[in-house]
C-alpha cells in the first residue's frame, strides 16, 4: 500500500500555477527524489503535502487517510515529519534541548506539567541515541546556532526522527554544503533508509547525491510532472536532459 | 561555573533577600508597605513574563486582568461576603475567566497585531471599570471595604492589623505562584513554550499545536496576573481605574524588560527597581515617570538582556 498518495493536486497563487495537476504515490519504504530546474513547484508541492497551505484542488491521502483539510500539527501526529530549505531549528538552544522536544512531543507529553524519573531517563537515553545516529555525539551541550552548517541540518533531520515518522519530508537536505558536509548528510539520509526502513522523500539539486540515494526519481518543470522512473530510467531521458540536466551539466 | 549551581545560588539569595525584608526595608530607608509592593508587582511582572519571556508572546493589555482582579476582591468583600480568601478566588477566576474568552478570541494574531489586540480588550475593562459608576465607584475608586483577617480555624491571621503579617502572607502567595511558574517552564509542556519563541514554524512542524499551546500560556499568565492584582487591591484596601489602565499594562512590560525578561528572576528585580525608583524619585519630582522612562532607555539600549542579564555577563566575563 502507498504510504503517500497525491492525487491531481493543484496550486494556485492568484493567476500563478505554482503546482498543475501533479500525482505521486511513494510506497513504503521508498525513497523518492524530486528534481527539476529553480521555480519548478518542488517546495510549492512539498509544502502541500505537509500542509504549510492548503491545495486549489486535488486530495493528498496519507496512511490511507484523507488528510487534505487537517492542519499541519495534526500530520505530524499522523506520522509526517519533514524539514526545510533553510534550516528550522532553535538555534539559541543547545542540541540536546533542540531534540528534547520532539522526543517529548512524540512520547505524547506535551502538555505535561511534569515527568516522571522513569520517563525522564527514557528520554534521556532516546536523545543520546538520536545524537550518535546523527554524528552528533559530543556536541549536546552546544548551541545549535553556533555549529557548522551541516551539524545544523543533521540536527534538524535528527529532530524530525526524534518524531518516530512513518514518512520523511527532507527539501534540499544538502544545499549549500561542501562536499564534506554533503558526504556526511548523504550518509545519513542513506542510513535512515537502508537500516532504519524510512521512507523518504526527498527534493535536492545535487544530482550526485539524488542518483546515489534514490529508488525513483519525479522530475517537475513548470508545476507539472516531466517524467517519473527509475534513476537510470530518467538519467537516459532525453525530455529530462533537454529541459534539466543538460542545462545543468 | 555549573549552571544548575549558579542558578541555586541565585535563589537562595532572592529567596533570602524576600524573607528578610521587613528587618532591613526600614534600614535603608524604605518601609514594609514599599516591600509588599516589590514582591506584588514583581509577581505581575514575572506573570506577565511567563508569556513575555517564556513563550515569545507581547502582551500589552495585561493590567486588564490585574485589575479584574482587583476589582473581583474589592467588590466581593464590599458587596458579597467579607473573606479575603473568598475574595481572592472570586477575583483571580473572574481574571482568568476574562483571560479564557479574550485569549480565544486573539490567539490567531502574533506579534504587533496580538499586542494592540490585548491593548484595545484591556481599555475595555478600563471604560466599564470607569463608567459603572454606582458599582465600581467609577473614576473615584472602590473604596469603604478592608482585607479582612483570615481565620484558619486555629488561630486568625491579622494581616489587616499588622503590615508585617501581611507581607508574610504577600510572600506565601508569591512563593506559592512562581514555583507553579517554575515547575511548568521546566516541564515538557514548559519546553514547547520555549521552543514556540525559539521558532514557531519548527514548532509547529514539530507537531505542537501552537495556537492551543499559547491560549494555556496566556490563561497561566492572565491567572498569576490576577492573583497579583487581588493582593494589589488588598495591600491598599482600595483600587480604581488605573489598575487596569493600558499604561499599568506598560508598567509590567518594562520591568520585565528591564529586570531581564531571558530570566526567571528578572521581572521581580525589575520591578524592585521600578518601584524604588518611583517611591524616591517621586518624593523629589512629580516627573517621575520621565526618570523612569531614561533610566529605561539606557538599560535597554546597553544592556538588552536587562539588569539581570547585564549582571550574569559581568560574572561570567
Amino acid at each position: 500500500m502507498s504510504v503517500l498518495e497525491v492525487r491531481d493536486v493543484t496550486k494556485q497563487f492568484g493567476k500563478l500555477v505554482a503546482v498543475n495537476g501533479v500525482s505521486l504515490a511513494v510506497e513504503a519504504g521508498e525513497l523518492r527524489a524530486i528534481i527539476g530546474p529553480n521555480g519548478a513547484g518542488k517546495t510549492t508541492f512539498f509544502n502541500l503535502i505537509s500542509g504549510f497551505f492548503p491545495p486549489t484542488a486535488g486530495t493528498i491521502v496519507f496512511d490511507g487517510k484523507d488528510i487534505t483539510a487537517i492542519p499541519e500539527h495534526r500530520r505530524v501526529a499522523l506520522g509526517m515529519a519533514r524539514t526545510f530549505q533553510v534550516t528550522e531549528i532553535f538555534p539559541e538552544l543547545t542540541v540536546r534541548e533542540n531534540l528534547r522536544v520532539p522526543v517529548e512531543v512524540a512520547a505524547g507529553k506535551r502538555l505535561s506539567p511534569w515527568m516522571s524519573k522513569a520517563d525522564k531517563a527514557k528520554a534521556a537515553a532516546r536523545i543520546e541515541e538520536l545524537m550518535e545516529m546523527g554524528g552528533l555525539g559530543g556536541k549536546g551541550d552546544r548551541l545549535v546556532g553556533e555549529l557548522s552548517h551541516g551539524d545544523q541540518r543533521a540536527t534538524e533531520i535528527m529532530m524530525s526522527i526524534a518524531l518516530k515518522p512513518r514518512l520523511l519530508l527532507l527539501d534540499e537536505p544538502t544545499a549549500g554544503m561542501g562536499d564534506q558536509e554533503t558526504y556526511h548528510i548523504t550518509r545519513l539520509i542513506r542510513r535512515l533508509h537502508r537500516e532504519e526502513k524510512l521512507t523518504i522523500v526527498l527534493i535536492e539539486h545535487d544530482m550526485r547525491v539524488v542518483f546515489h540515494l534514490a529508488d525513483r526519481i519525479m522530475v517537475l518543470a513548470e508545476g507539472a510532472v516531466l517524467a517519473e522512473g527509475t534513476p537510470a530510467e530518467i538519467g537516459s531521458n532525453e525530455l529530462v536532459q533537454a529541459a534539466y540536466l543538460g542545462k545543468a551539466a | 561555573m555549573n549552571a544548575a549551581l549558579k542558578d541555586q545560588q541565585a535563589n537562595a539569595i532572592v529567596w533570602a533577600l524576600l524573607l528578610t525584608m521587613p528587618w532591613w526595608m526600614g534600614a535603608v530607608g524604605g518601609y514594609t508597605e514599599l516591600a509588599i509592593r516589590v514582591v506584588v508587582l514583581g509577581l505581575a511582572a514575572m506573570s506577565l513574563n511567563f508569556l513575555l519571556g517564556f513563550t515569545g508572546v507581547l502582551s500589552f493589555g495585561h493590567a486588564a486582568y490585574f485589575g479584574l482582579g482587583a476589582y473581583g476582591v474589592g467588590m466581593t468583600i464590599k458587596y458579597l461576603v467579607a473573606s479575603t480568601p473568598l475574595g481572592i478566588v472570586v477575583g483571580v477566576a473572574t481574571g482568568a475567566l476574562a483571560a479564557m474568552i479574550v485569549g480565544a478570541l486573539i490567539v490567531k494574531l502574533r506579534g504587533v497585531y496580538f499586542a494592540m489586540v490585548t491593548i484595545a480588550f484591556g481599555q475595555v475593562f478600563f471604560f466599564i471599570a470607569f463608567r459603572w459608576n454606582e458599582f465600581t465607584g467609577g473614576d473615584d475608586g472602590l473604596t469603604g471595604w478592608k482585607r479582612q483577617a483570615i481565620d484558619l480555624g486555629f488561630t486568625k491571621l491579622d494581616i489587616l492589623g499588622s503590615d508585617t503579617l501581611f507581607y508574610y502572607f504577600v510572600l506565601a502567595v508569591f512563593a506559592a505562584s512562581v514555583a507553579v511558574m517554575a515547575i511548568l517552564i521546566r516541564s515538557p509542556f514548559g519546553r514547547t513554550l520555549v521552543a514556540i519563541r525559539e521558532n514557531e514554524r519548527r514548532a509547529r512542524f514539530l507537531g505542537i499545536p501552537v495556537d492551543q499551546h499559547i491560549w494555556i500560556s496566556f490563561v497561566i499568565s492572565c491567572f498569576f496576573v490576577s492573583l497579583a492584582g487581588t493582593l494589589y487591591a488588598l495591600l491598599s484596601n482600595f483600587t480604581d481605574p488605573r489598575a487596569l489602565r493600558w499604561d499599568q499594562s506598560g508598567n509590567f512590560v518594562i520591568m520585565a524588560v528591564l529586570g531581564g525578561m531571558r530570566s526567571f528572576w528578572g521581572p521581580l528585580i525589575g520591578a524592585a527597581i521600578f518601584v524604588v525608583l518611583q517611591d524616591w524619585v517621586s518624593s523629589h519630582t512629580e516627573n517621575w515617570m520621565s526618570v523612569i522612562g531614561v533610566f529605561f532607555m539606557l538599560i535597554v539600549l546597553f544592556f538588552p538582556r536587562g539588569v539581570l542579564g547585564m549582571l550574569r555577563r559581568r560574572a561570567t566575563a
